[in-house]
């Protein structure tokens, strides 16, 4: 010990033509080194790759790897198609439809109650699924309803059926009163066809208390009648949640949270709600251990981002103008996506980009759209908005004339840049080894991006190759996210997910609603943004509630979990250490 | 003597509040008053994230290049007919939105001020570096670690208040962030851990831990927790027929009228109101529609609620406004705005000195604008917070409040 100080302090003096103040800095700086340097041991290396590169060690991970071999391990998280995915999650994820959707086919199928009226008027096709079809009209039906209370009684519209005409008096109460598996016999005891008329005459409240005991496809019908819009972002956070549980391929979806966030859209942003199924299905998810160029590419050529950053919309002077409304005023150039293109999406707010670039890289990207976004429309380039004069984006002259290449040939300058080599290595080292990654990490997986033409899973490597990855700077210094708190609490106690949405409320409180970061920064990767004092009480209460199996929709059984002291205990599972990563 | 013998009582009655044994007259006693000088002043501030275009906002009406840069998403004059529809004038040549009218007799009343042309002198258009200068309280630097907020709360001799400083919602603000304790609060209803027997469990591991950030979250948690508990219970009813909107935003101010009237020792609140970043229809057909209207409605329902709510102790409160930056003069080619400079930032207080629009107004022109285009800086938000911070919070360090940096009073209060 009084070695280490004694050389500590002559590091220190021999900085002797520093200030004061540097020469604080540097020793802190040298604490770091020290802790960076300084490896963990071999049953410790385990714990670290569970925490890092999982959504948290389910019970029998630890022994699995360790039979397994951990470099084996490694290298199968980093080829996620090798990995046989888990039957569990399968067979979870199979009720939810959505999930498999085009937007298109979502808007026809889980309509916005606008929409329905526009089925209604004849100006949108019913979806095809006889079911979802009756479910519709049905829905029509009540809102005819509602539309004829107060105004004159539409007298085309079809009678909608109050409870008391489907049901005899005998069946009302049944299902009224009574257990819920009372009730839930009752339902189930009722033929097919009937069982749909019941759930579209009953009141929300009713509705709810038939839902935790009903089977899926039963809880599906029942959202449905609740609005079904609201099924679409419902099936994204279930199936976030499922699969950060069930994954064999954890290492992926760790990496789809990381480059959703990164890439970050809104969900409740106006059309965006039926475009980010697609978005995270067919841009992020398939490119997280890919080259960075396409993913960009993906994200920039994406309904959902070019919704939500506005470029959809966006035009050069020369575009058509709508008729001389002047109400409607002139189109022309917004600024949002190339402003975050280079500010968050690539070479990071300090990358050397001025306002005039900003300016000129929203020029290059005019004429990008979406043909008919609230009908959950394509990617499309307008050649007639957009704007072809010359353009100079970093320095490089993008001559006149151009068309999609134009903004094509940004997302090249802008893929290879070194500023984006070290801005996406930084934010990749802040999630996966520590707050404040050392500086000589962060180099060395920025030479690994440009080297390799920003092969992620390249960085990835050399990222966990590193000594810094399995140091003591590392090791269990990092604040779990709440979406990695609530997800490991379920693995580590081995919960059995019947339906997700309550534990994705549960996160909510905690301060990260899935899919809801309104700014486009997305949720900070740093421990500091999660550690107060109201989030700290919400992780003890969904901690304890989730131990004493009250969370709807999780069954876990802690029959053999007596003491507090158990690892898996409420009181476990809410203390500082679960905390920790 | 007497002074000495008051520290004793507040000294060995928090360490009962600690326990949660002391009865409720007497935690509220404690923090109630300090000294000859009565209340404690409570300072609150609000953050419009997303950059909120203060030139509709605050309207120049008087200034025709306003109407010129921008044709189709300018306010009307107070005069245009439709009064729904129309700037409300202020003073002739400024006027508010139409969705700020809750606010107009707070502004007549002279309680609310209104500072023009203000913002931070750092030329970033990002939403996350300019917000991020804001809290700190020091643009352009990015190491500083706490927050303007958590610098400001004056020194005090002995024990203060576990809620001393309250961030409203489910993370700590960057304001707030900092050595002095704070708090981050949702709501004060689910502020605790709701089983007694694990409450006590969790306070000693938290207090056991080795990692000193757990240990200190945890201390400020549960000394926060017990003394909340006596309040929690109450149902909360606004006086003076307040009715706060149903937004997060309502609730937040709601919350904070609530923690000020309970005596709890509040002296700084902080809450945000999200959703200014309109870049694209930021107003429908008319003035009073639109996405910008309906963020100005909750925010000018929510304040003239907590103003009503709050009756006489406003005497004791101030209320801050502030939003990263301002946005484009012009309009941009989408019905909205692109990102800007300098924006105006509201305060209302019983004390302040308020029915004026302070600030030097610097023009339209485009040989006007900031780097022709927005709207030009002539006064820095730290003067409007430092003066607040000096002579509203009393605290005489403010310079170690905005390091590098000497607020020059605006004449607020």
């Amino acid at each position: 010990m009084r070695k280490k100080a004694a050389i500590a302090l002559v590091c220190a003096l021999s900085l002797a033509t520093f200030t004061g103040i540097s020469a604080y800095a540097g020793k802190k700086n040298d604490e770091q080194a020290r802790l960076f340097a300084k490896q963990i041991p071999g049953a410790e290396r385990i714990t670290q790759a569970l925490n890092r590169l999982t959504f948290g060690a389910r019970p029998g991970d630890a022994a699995a790897v360790r039979s397994m071999g951990l470099k084996k391990w490694i290298a199968a998280q980093l080829n996620p198609d090798s990995i046989p995915e888990n039957p569990v999650l399968t067979d979870k994820l199979k009720t939810l439809d959505t999930l498999a959707m085009s937007a298109e086919e979502l808007v026809k199928n889980y309509p916005t109650p606008q929409m329905v009226k526009q089925m209604v008027a004849g100006q949108m096709p019913f979806p095809t699924d006889p079911n979802r079809r009756m479910m519709i009209e049905r829905l029509v039906v009540k809102a005819e309803k509602k539309q004829g209370q107060g105004d004159q009684v539409n007298p085309d519209a079809p009678q909608a059926q109050p409870l008391a005409d489907v049901l005899s008096r005998e069946e009302i109460r049944a299902l009224r009163t009574g257990t819920p598996e009372q009730r839930r016999a009752a339902f189930q005891s009722l033929p097919k066809d009937k069982q749909d008329d019941v759930i579209a005459a009953m009141a929300p409240g009713m509705r709810q208390g038939l839902f935790q005991n009903a089977s899926p496809e039963v809880r599906r019908k029942i959202v449905m009648a609740n609005g079904p819009a609201q099924v679409v972002a419902r099936d994204l956070m279930e199936s976030k949640l499922l699969r950060a549980v069930y994954s064999n391929r954890q290492l992926s979806e760790v990496l789809d949270d990381f480059w959703f966030n990164h890439f970050n859209v809104f969900l409740d942003k106006g059309a965006d709600r039926y475009l980010i199924t697609a978005y995270e299905r067919d841009v992020i998810r398939p490119h997280v251990l890919g080259k960075f160029r396409e993913l960009l590419e993906a994200t920039a050529k994406s309904p959902a981002m070019l919704f939500y950053l506005d470029n959809w919309q966006s035009v050069g002077p020369n575009a058509p103008q709508p008729r001389a409304d002047a109400k409607k005023g002139r189109r022309g150039l917004n600024e949002n996506y190339g402003r975050e293109l280079l500010e968050l999406h690539t070479l990071g707010v300090d990358g050397g980009y001025t306002q005039k670039d900003v300016t000129e890289v929203a020029r290059c990207f005019t004429g990008w759209t979406i043909l008919q976004p609230q009908r959950g429309g394509a990617f499309s380039f307008n050649k007639r908005t957009h704007d072809s004069g010359e353009k100079v984006v970093l320095g490089v002259t993008i001559p006149a004339g151009g068309g999609i290449e134009d903004g094509e040939k940004v997302l090249d300058i802008v893929a290879h840049h070194p500023a984006t080599a070290r801005f996406v290595s930084t934010k990749l080292a802040q999630r996966f080894v520590a707050d404040e990654p050392p500086a000589t990490l962060i180099d060395r997986m920025a030479q690994t991006f440009l080297k390799t033409d920003g092969d992620l899973k390249a960085v990835m490597r050399t990222m966990i190759d590193s000594k810094e990855f399995w140091s003591e700077g590392a090791y269990r210094t990092k604040m779990k996210s709440p979406l990695e708190m609530v997800a490991s609490a379920v693995r580590a106690v081995n919960g059995d997910i019947d339906y997700a949405f309550p534990l994705a409320n549960q996160i909510a409180q905690l301060g990260q609603p899935l899919y809801r970061k309104q700014e486009p920064t997305g949720y900070s990767n740093s421990s500091r943004e999660w550690m107060n004092s109201g989030g700290l009480l919400a992780r003890m209460n969904f901690a304890l509630q989730l131990t004493n199996d009250k969370v709807p929709g999780v069954k876990v059984d802690m029959a053999k979990v007596t003491k507090p002291s158990d690892p898996t205990s409420g009181i476990a599972l809410g203390s500082p250490d679960f905390q920790k990563k | 003597m007497i002074q000495s013998r008051r520290i004793f009582l507040r000294n060995s009655a928090l360490a009962m509040v600690g326990m949660g044994t002391a009865p409720l007259w007497l935690q509220r006693a404690l923090y109630a008053n300090t000294g000859s000088a009565g209340r404690k002043k409570i300072l609150i501030a609000i953050f419009q994230r997303g950059a909120a275009d203060g030139l509709n906002i605050v309207v120049p009406h008087g200034e025709k290049a306003y109407y010129n840069l921008r044709p189709t998403i300018a306010i009307p004059r107070p005069d245009s007919g439709d009064a729904q529809n129309s700037t409300i004038d202020l003073d002739g040549f400024f006027g508010l939105h139409p969705s700020l009218a809750p606010l107009k007799p707070l502004f007549d009343q002279q309680h609310l001020a209104i500072v023009d042309a203000v913002g931070s002198p750092d030329p970033t258009r990002s939403h996350f570096d300019a917000q991020d200068y804001m809290e700190s309280g020091t643009p352009g630097l990015k190491a500083t670690r706490d927050g303007w907020m958590n610098r400001a709360l004056p020194r005090e001799l002995g024990e203060v208040s576990p809620v001393r400083a309250v961030s409203l919602g489910a993370t700590m603000s960057r304001s707030m962030t900092g050595l002095n304790p704070a708090i981050a609060l949702q709501s004060i209803a689910g502020f605790q851990v709701k089983d007694a027997e694990a409450a006590k469990q969790f306070e000693n591991m938290y207090m056991g831990s080795k990692d000193p950030r757990m240990q200190a979250a945890g201390r400020e948690t549960f000394a926060a927790v017990s003394m909340l508990q006596s309040i929690q219970k109450q149902a909360y009813t606004p006086a003076g027929g307040a009715e706060y909107p149903r937004s997060n935003f309502g609730n937040s101010l709601k919350q904070i009228a609530q923690l000020i009237k309970s005596n709890v020792g509040m002296e700084m609140a902080f809450a945000d109101i999200g959703g200014w970043d309109h870049h694209v229809n930021e107003m429908g057909q008319h003035a009073s529609e639109g996405l910008l209207a309906t963020r100005l409605a909750d925010y000018a329902q929510a304040l003239r609620a907590f103003w009503q709510d709050m009756g006489d102790r406003m005497q004791d409160v101030a209320v801050v406004t502030m939003s990263e930056f301002g946005r484009t003069a012009h309009e941009n080619g989408t019905r909205g705005t692109d990102h800007g400079h300098a924006n105006c930032m509201f305060v209302m207080g019983g004390e302040v000195k308020g029915g004026r629009v302070y600030g030097q107004w610097p023009g339209l022109e485009r040989d006007q604008l900031y780097e022709n285009r927005d709207l030009a800086l002539t006064t820095d938000f730290r003067d409007v917070l430092g003066e607040l911070v000096a002579k509203h919070l009393g605290n005489p360090q403010v310079n170690g409040v905005f390091p590098g940096y000497s607020p020059k009073f605006v004449g607020l209060t």
